[in-house]
């Protein structure tokens, strides 16, 4: 969401609309009264409309990394519940056989849209760091030289943050099968491939699948 | 006698961790602002209730002999755009590097803003009204009050700012001061358009 104030030039803008807002209801309400009403509630609903339509359809900003070094090849994962899936592990490893690979793996952490607001994060990056903790045990057991962070709550955000920090050759986002994942409905994926100039990887892992696995192997 | 160094361990709170979306200062700028609104809106909210309760005198607004200054205030309010406007020339001028440009633009904005205020004061003392006249009166003084107090407060950090100005505090790279000063203004010149098109206008 971008605050309308966050720049003095935003807010001289904000100035102008204001005016031009009350121009029309102040010319309406010369002429009839509740035309003037209805110029205001007319007013008031499209700029309520267009403030949640730009949300939805801000155009994606593209992000070009700067490449790694030569010898280096460098893998940005996204993952959040499903970090630790054994697919997602063997997708990592096939990835970065015979490289130079450098993982780093951005766990967001998701939070309530209340608790965001507030900025109460804490719960969730505690929930996310044991996540990712476990992970990077795997992900270092399987022989990966792997990294990890908490990211933003939004996935997006995350990774436009880490492509920023970490500039990845490509990019592995994991989520659930269709149909369970959130990320997927949100079109996080489809997202991510339109705003980032990187190979974008979608590993879908199946922890259901995983978990009768390991009742099945025990 | 032995001595050994313990290790070294961190004093005080965790190191802040926050969403890169929404940084303190903006979630800080936007409880400012929604503070403010609140503010205004709980005057707007007694001024509506007096309109539409009392309904002025034979449905008149405002009650007879009451008369509202609404050329004066149009006056007025085409000073405080024009201070809106060459508050935005101090800050395109110093992010360009035109460092008198950001001066001139101060000076003028204080010079239009003090105007505003000089204004409201003399339109107060021309009226032939006061504040226990009626709720009209109170509800009248009680909007443009508010409004007259913010722009005080505007007007402090205006001379803060040019004074900071004059002093060589600003750069094309650092002028935060000239960038939340600016903002300030704007939205206290907001809060007039809605004040004087619902204070004077309808």
């Amino acid at each position: 969401m971008k605050n309308p104030f966050r720049s003095e030039a935003d807010a001289f803008r904000f100035v102008w609309l204001t005016i031009g807002f009350f121009a029309l209801i102040v010319i309406g309400s010369l002429i009839d009264r509740w035309l003037g009403l209805a110029v205001f509630a007319v007013l008031a609903l499209v700029a309520l409309w267009w403030f949640f339509r730009r949300e939805e359809q801000e155009p994606p900003v593209k992000q070009v990394p700067a490449a790694s070094p030569p010898d280096e090849h460098r893998i940005l994962v996204v993952a959040n519940e499903t970090v630790g899936g054994p697919e997602l592990l063997s997708e990592i490893s096939e990835r970065s056989a015979g490289k130079n690979a450098r993982v780093l793996v951005v766990c967001p952490a998701l939070n309530s849209p209340l608790r965001h607001w507030v900025s109460d994060e804490d719960e969730a990056r505690t929930h996310a760091q044991s996540r990712l903790d476990e992970s990077l045990g795997s992900m270092r057991n399987a022989g990966l030289a792997a990294e990890g962070e908490i990211g933003d709550g939004d996935p997006i955000q995350a990774i436009e943050d880490a492509v920023r920090t970490f500039r990845p050759d490509e990019l592995v986002i994991s989520t659930h099968p269709a149909g369970r994942s959130h990320w997927l409905e949100r079109g996080v994926v489809d997202k991510a491939r339109e705003r980032f100039e990187l190979p974008v990887t979608h590993v879908v892992v199946d922890l259901d699948t995983a978990v009768n696995d390991d009742s099945d192997h025990p | 006698m032995s001595a050994h160094a313990e290790p070294h361990e961190p004093h005080g709170p965790p190191p802040i961790h926050y969403s890169s979306r929404v940084s303190p200062a903006v979630l800080g700028m936007f409880l400012f602002i929604g503070s403010e609104i609140m503010l205004f809106g709980s005057f707007f909210t007694v001024y509506f209730f007096d309109r539409v309760v009392n309904n002025g005198v034979n449905g008149q607004w405002p009650p007879p002999p009451y008369e509202r200054p609404v050329y004066v205030a149009l006056i007025n309010t085409l000073i405080l755009v024009t201070s809106s406007a060459t508050m935005h020339w101090a800050d395109t001028s110093i992010k360009k590097g035109n460092r008198a440009g950001m001066q001139a633009g101060l000076v003028l904005t204080l010079c239009l803003g003090l105007s505003f205020l000089l204004t409201q004061v003399i339109e107060y003392h021309r009226l032939d009204f006061n504040t226990s006249d009626t709720s009209f009166a109170a509800t009248f003084f009680g909007l443009t009050g508010l409004h007259g107090a913010h722009v005080f407060v505007g007007l402090t950090i205006l001379l803060v700012m040019t004074i900071r100005a004059f002093r060589g505090h600003f750069s094309p790279e650092h002028h935060h001061g000239i960038e939340i000063g600016g903002i300030y203004w704007h939205f206290v010149d907001v809060m007039w358009i809605v004040v004087y098109v619902t204070v004077y206008l309808l």
